[in-house]
């Protein structure tokens, strides 16, 4: 029988991005990446019609985690008091495409840190590793405008990638975003509508829309991959056929959500295999499964995992 | 989980948001009738870049009845709105010798329409045959508007504008030309003329059948404000007109894209059909041009 050609086409495109800005752009970094660009979905139409290659951003926590796995732990052991020590083992050793320092330690249920330290550790790894980086904050929306400001002053002109803003937490950040050049990242709880809403009030404040990465909160594996996989691909199919609101590159945080599985984290469980492998596998299988959907940055956290997911997008892209 | 080819409208290649091609560019008009008159550019500028902003997607230009030179003059407004403005055009004339002196300076690079032909006429059997060769020639993101009308005249009954429309679109497919390149207009009649008020349900089932004559379906189009020509509340029975139009397929209308109460009808059926993904926003986006 004979295979019937189903090569759809599409109309619409995915915003193409450049984060990092080199000395002839103004900053300081050795290398840029750039992403989206897609004009089919995953799989679909020819080879020119494919995004940019997906990358990598390994996670450096600005304070050390005390509620990581070892097995997650294990290869950073050394590093994880110094994030300037831990983002050049994730470039030299691991092959992160790029940083994404998170800032959990500002929390205020967390250790509480004030901008000073966050400034500290953005200057500290921007001088460590010379990738462009993703600068994410701890989520709780009073400490955040009051620090991530800061931090991307610190960085500014680096062209990197700052988030979060919300539907009810977008001003400061974006219009700090804006004045520092760099990226945003806007933020919605698995909800197209909100998502869209998020970047049609950063456009208002002047905020260009080919700056912006969408990032639909992600379910891990056995906690909701598949809502994240249906909004992103519904986002896809929208900036595919022509909806210039919906056209940004997409991220995934697969790292934070896939160590939070027990299944990825629990060691104690005869039954369930080697934990070593079992935590890497979880997080490759969520990684694998949501580049499949379209994403263009995935956030992640060990290194075999890493290296599984690096050597599928080798393969397809 | 969205499946692909299902009957959801957001599984298509390209959603269709509606096309609106904006209608103040005519020499029927006193401030145009009085540009052309005084070579005035910056009036007709202007109108082409507040149509832009309001969310046009081509601005039609008609020469009128007044200028002497009528294609010296479409000449002239096409010139002078390339000047300021990137926004496709749509060259409106009965006379085909207008709409191909404006073919000689416009820039179709980003699309173009020609507005419009006939199935045929009484003493011009060939002219549909000759627009789609202008077309062809102007390159591809050139488009026709045919009008449900022949030699006969304009047909009252839905059957005769069923017939007609396959007959266009035939034509063009026997001539290899896309049918997503046409623009069948099932021609919009005043309400307010005597015995007419049978007409806006009788296009409405045509256009039911019409987006059937060939897949992907031909765009439909039409002269919105002739519905209302003469009477009273005419932005109020535009509108809902427009709204009804568009849940038979009507993907585009030569309308007043200064009506910002129009603006919104298109907006909300957009969205209601599922065309626009929803946001608290959708009424901006849409009349911020950002599509």
């Amino acid at each position: 029988m004979q295979v019937p050609e189903i090569a759809d086409s599409f109309t619409g495109q995915v915003i193409k991005i450049t984060l990092g800005a080199t000395k002839a752009d103004g900053g300081t970094r050795a290398s840029t990446v750039t992403v989206g660009g897609a004009r089919n979905v995953t799989y679909g139409g020819t080879i020119e019609d494919r995004s940019e290659k997906p990358v990598i951003a390994m996670d450096v926590l600005d304070t050390k985690p005390d509620d990581w796995s070892d097995v997650l732990a294990e290869p950073y052991k050394d590093v994880l008091d110094s994030p300037a020590d831990w983002a050049k083992k994730c470039i030299e050793e691991f092959g992160a495409d790029l940083i994404c320092i998170k800032f959990d330690g500002i929390h205020p249920d967390k250790a509480s840190k004030d901008a000073a330290h966050a400034v500290k550790v953005t200057e500290g790894v921007l001088k460590a590793v010379g990738v462009p980086l993703i600068l994410w904050g701890c989520g709780n929306d009073e400490k955040d405008n009051e620090v991530m400001p800061k931090v991307s002053g610190a960085a500014k002109g680096e062209k990197c990638l700052i988030g979060t803003i919300k539907e009810d937490n977008y001003k400061s950040l974006t219009a700090i975003a804006l004045a520092d050049g760099h990226f945003l990242i806007g933020e919605a709880p698995l909800d197209i509508n909100i998502g869209k809403q998020v970047n049609i009030l950063a456009s208002d404040m002047g905020f260009p829309l080919e700056r912006i990465v969408a990032f639909q909160s992600t379910g891990a594996l056995g906690y909701g991959m598949e809502y994240s996989y249906s909004i992103q691909e519904r986002q896809r199919l929208a900036a595919l056929t022509g909806d210039k609101m919906m056209a940004m590159p997409v991220i995934c945080d697969v790292g934070y959500e896939s160590w939070r599985a027990k299944e990825a984290k629990q060691i104690d469980t005869p039954g369930w295999g080697d934990a070593a492998e079992r935590g890497p596998m979880w997080e490759a299988a969520t990684a694998i499964g949501l580049l499949q959907a379209g994403a263009d940055i995935i956030r992640m956290r060990h290194p075999k995992a890493v290296a599984v997911v690096k050597d599928f997008i080798n393969k397809i892209w | 989980m969205i499946a692909l080819g299902g009957a959801d409208p957001t599984s298509r290649k390209e959603i269709i948001t509606m096309i609106l091609i904006a209608e103040r560019i005519n020499g029927m008009f006193k401030d145009v009738k009085q540009a052309i008159a005084d070579k005035n550019k910056k009036v007709i500028q202007d109108l082409a870049k507040k149509q832009t902003e309001a969310g046009a997607t081509y601005l039609d230009i008609n020469v009128g009845t007044a200028a002497a030179d009528q294609e010296g003059t479409m000449q002239w407004l096409v010139e002078a709105i390339q000047e300021t403005c990137a926004t496709p055009l749509c060259l409106d004339s009965q006379k085909l010798d207008v709409i191909a002196a404006g073919l000689k300076v416009v820039n179709a690079e980003n699309g173009l329409i020609l507005n419009s032909t006939p199935l045929n006429k009484r003493d011009d059997d060939e002219i549909l045959d000759k627009f789609i060769e202008m077309a062809e020639k102007a390159g591809p993101k050139a488009n026709i508007i045919a009008l449900t009308m022949d030699k006969n005249g304009v047909p009252q009954d839905v059957d005769s504008r069923v017939a007609i429309a396959a007959e266009i679109v035939s034509k063009a497919m026997e001539k290899g030309f896309d049918a997503q390149r046409l623009f069948i207009d099932p021609i919009v009649l005043p309400v307010k003329v005597p015995n007419a008020q049978v007409q806006p349900g009788n296009i409405l089932s045509a256009m039911d059948q019409i987006k059937f004559l060939s897949d992907p379906a031909p765009h439909m189009t039409v002269g919105l404000s002739n519905i209302s020509q003469g009477a009273t509340e005419r932005s109020l029975i535009n509108r809902v007109f427009l709204a009804m139009a568009m849940s038979h397929g009507l993907d585009s209308a030569i309308a007043d894209v200064f009506d910002q109460d129009l603006m919104n009808v298109v907006a909300t059926s957009d969205m209601l059909m599922n065309k626009q993904i929803y946001s608290d926003s959708f009424l901006k986006v849409y009349a911020g041009g950002a599509r």
